[in-house]
């Protein structure tokens, strides 16, 4: 029995959908024949609506981040569909592909690599543009601007290299990069956990804000459970390459029903009561 | 600019030191390029004695030096024994003819490990990049003095390339076209041996700096805005893998000069080579220390060139 998303009688259609979803690698080792696959994630589903954040949690390894590159566009999966607004997006010749790319977006764990070494702030926020051929390119600095300034940096670093910025405005150039195309959905892999917690607090604060104001649909890669409780609408625990427990958020909390879920949990728990105890 | 200053500042004690070294060095082996006439009952020992004191052998050690030091500041690099001429025009034709056969070999390393590098990176894992790296592990278990001798057979057995020298006797009866051509083929055969015995590295140093790029999240990030694939190899991958490639070239001269003294002699290449190890068993002192700073120079040279292209090509060193 596989979980579904947490069902509502009265639920608008979801933005993106993804059924039945899998992946696996092939592996080879030198000097032998003998292939192994390696399943990355199997049969998942899980649906995204514009304006609510689906965190989705695990351990290393469980298949999050090969999910979130199939789910980017990046890499195909071997079956299943990926549905925005009722369009199978796997089937997608790479014209078509290449117009629907700017709706969904991705930011990255590792905001140092995550930018390209060689380009200013402004030519990094404005390079979706450039790649999408989309406005001249006094525009396409115009917008580059007006997103630092939206992001929370000033527009006078417009000149600065990525490496003269600190980690927190790293991932806010990267997360201003996200919004150039303004997409629909943001992939959010890991994009906290390099973040010291003032930083992490203080993005997820923005995140907040662009999701209310974009009307952004947001699907939270993470493994930390305790910073998923504080702005997931909904969680979905994936273990081995599956999705074993999939609710809303406070639900999750309330009631876990899998095994692993319980784990996670109960690590949270013991975290909580020894800092508990040290602060007493 | 202040950085260029420090870069050269540093090269030229670097050649100080070398040039000290290899003073000391040779002057504390046995002999001299007068002892083995000492050997010959015909020649009085006050003969030689006084030819010691014509050159300057019987002199201490730092007051040669500081001669040899004020003299290399005026250009002069002292005199050769053996060819009774002085040093520096003897060494300028060869310097000449290595460098020729030295650039060359890499720019035809260059080019083929460049591209094959980047082919090898895109398609990791497929048969094409494991036929390249069984191809370079061969190559770089192969010493460098059998590829050499296999070329010299291959070249010897067919008779397709001129197996000795820079020209052919009848050089100098040639129009320009043909002296040209001439100096290919004689060039060919040396530069292949060189590049064949560089490029194992270079390719997979280009590799694995293409493959560590192409893993970065910017590409991915690239990527998922629709960035055509060429696009994303050559405008965005390359340069920011350019750095690791562009210290290598430094490093590369290096390796291409010790190579080439070894291809020069099997090869029998006019270069600094053959007059190197002629000069080092005569015990021809100021040619051997010519010939050693001159590596040393091109070798500083060929660093510090890289170092400047490091400056002008990676934003992130010009702001430091």
């Amino acid at each position: 029995m596989k979980p579904s998303p947490p069902s509502d009688a009265n639920r608008i259609e979801p933005f993106l959908r993804v059924a039945s979803l899998s992946k696996h690698y092939v592996q080879q080792r030198t000097f032998s024949r003998t292939e192994f696959t390696v399943n990355a994630f199997q049969d998942v589903d899980l649906e995204l609506f514009s304006g609510k954040t689906l965190a989705l949690v695990g351990e290393s390894g469980a298949g999050k981040s090969s999910l979130a590159r199939c789910i980017a566009l990046l890499e195909r999966p071997d079956s299943g569909k990926i549905e925005m607004e009722g369009e199978n997006l796997l089937a997608l010749n790479r014209k078509a592909l290449f117009r629907i790319r700017r709706r969904i977006q991705m930011i990255f764990q590792e905001p140092v690599s995550a930018l390209n070494p060689r380009l200013t702030a402004c030519e990094i926020i404005a390079e979706p543009l450039a790649i999408q051929r989309e406005g001249t390119q006094l525009q396409q600095r115009e917008r580059a601007l007006q997103l630092m300034e939206q992001v929370g940096l000033d527009a006078t670093w417009e000149r600065k290299l990525p490496f003269e910025f600190s980690g927190g405005q790293r991932q806010r150039l990267a997360i201003a990069r996200a919004l150039t195309l303004k997409p629909n959905v943001l992939i959010l892999d890991e994009a906290l956990s390099n973040l010291d917690a003032p930083n992490q607090a203080l993005i997820l604060e923005l995140l907040a804000e662009l999701q209310t104001s974009h009307s952004l649909a947001y699907l939270h890669i993470s493994h930390d459970l305790r910073l998923v409780s504080q702005f997931a609408d909904e969680v979905a625990v994936m273990y081995e390459g599956r999705i074993v427990e999939h609710k809303e958020t406070h639900h999750l909390f309330a009631s876990p029903e899998h095994s692993y879920t319980k784990e996670l949990l109960a690590t949270v728990h013991s975290v909580d009561s020894i800092l508990l105890e040290r602060s007493a | 600019m202040k950085y260029f200053a420090r870069r050269l500042f540093h090269a030229s004690l670097l050649l100080l030191a070398v040039s000290i070294f290899s003073f000391a060095i040779l002057q504390l082996t046995p002999g001299d390029f007068f002892a083995p006439m000492g050997l010959n009952p015909q020649i009085s020992s006050r003969t030689i004695a006084g030819l010691r004191s014509q050159y300057g052998l019987d002199r201490p050690l730092p007051v040669r030096y500081r001669h040899w030091l004020q003299d290399v500041l005026k250009g002069d690099l002292g005199r050769s024994f053996a060819y009774n001429s002085p040093v520096t025009p003897l060494l300028a034709v060869r310097a000449r003819n290595t460098l020729l056969l030295t650039g060359t070999a890499m720019l035809l390393a260059w080019l083929i490990a460049t591209p094959l590098g980047i082919w090898s990176a895109v398609h990791r894992g497929k048969w094409g990049d494991r036929a390249a790296g069984v191809m370079t592990s061969g190559l770089l278990a192969v010493p460098d003095l059998v590829v050499f001798l296999v070329l010299l057979l291959v070249a010897v057995r067919t008779g397709w390339f001129p197996t000795g020298g820079m020209v052919s006797p009848a050089f100098s009866d040639l129009n320009v076209w043909n002296k040209l051509k001439d100096v290919a083929e004689h060039l060919f055969l040396p530069a292949l041996g060189l590049a064949i015995a560089t490029l194992p590295t270079m390719l997979r140093h280009v590799r694995s700096a293409m493959i560590e790029v192409l893993e970065a999240p910017f590409i991915q990030a690239a990527r998922a805005h629709g960035i055509p694939e060429p696009r994303v190899l050559f405008r965005y991958a390359l340069p920011a893998a350019a750095n690791p490639l562009i210290s290598l070239f430094g490093f590369s001269v290096g390796t291409m000069l010790s190579a080439s003294l070894l291809v020069e002699v099997i090869l029998s290449w006019p270069g600094i080579g053959p007059l190197l190890v002629d000069a080092i068993l005569a015990k021809d002192v100021y040619v051997v220390i010519g010939a050693v700073m001159l590596s040393s120079i091109f070798l500083v040279a060929g660093n510090l060139f890289a170092d400047v292209l490091l400056f002008a090509t990676d934003p992130r060193i010009r702001v430091e």
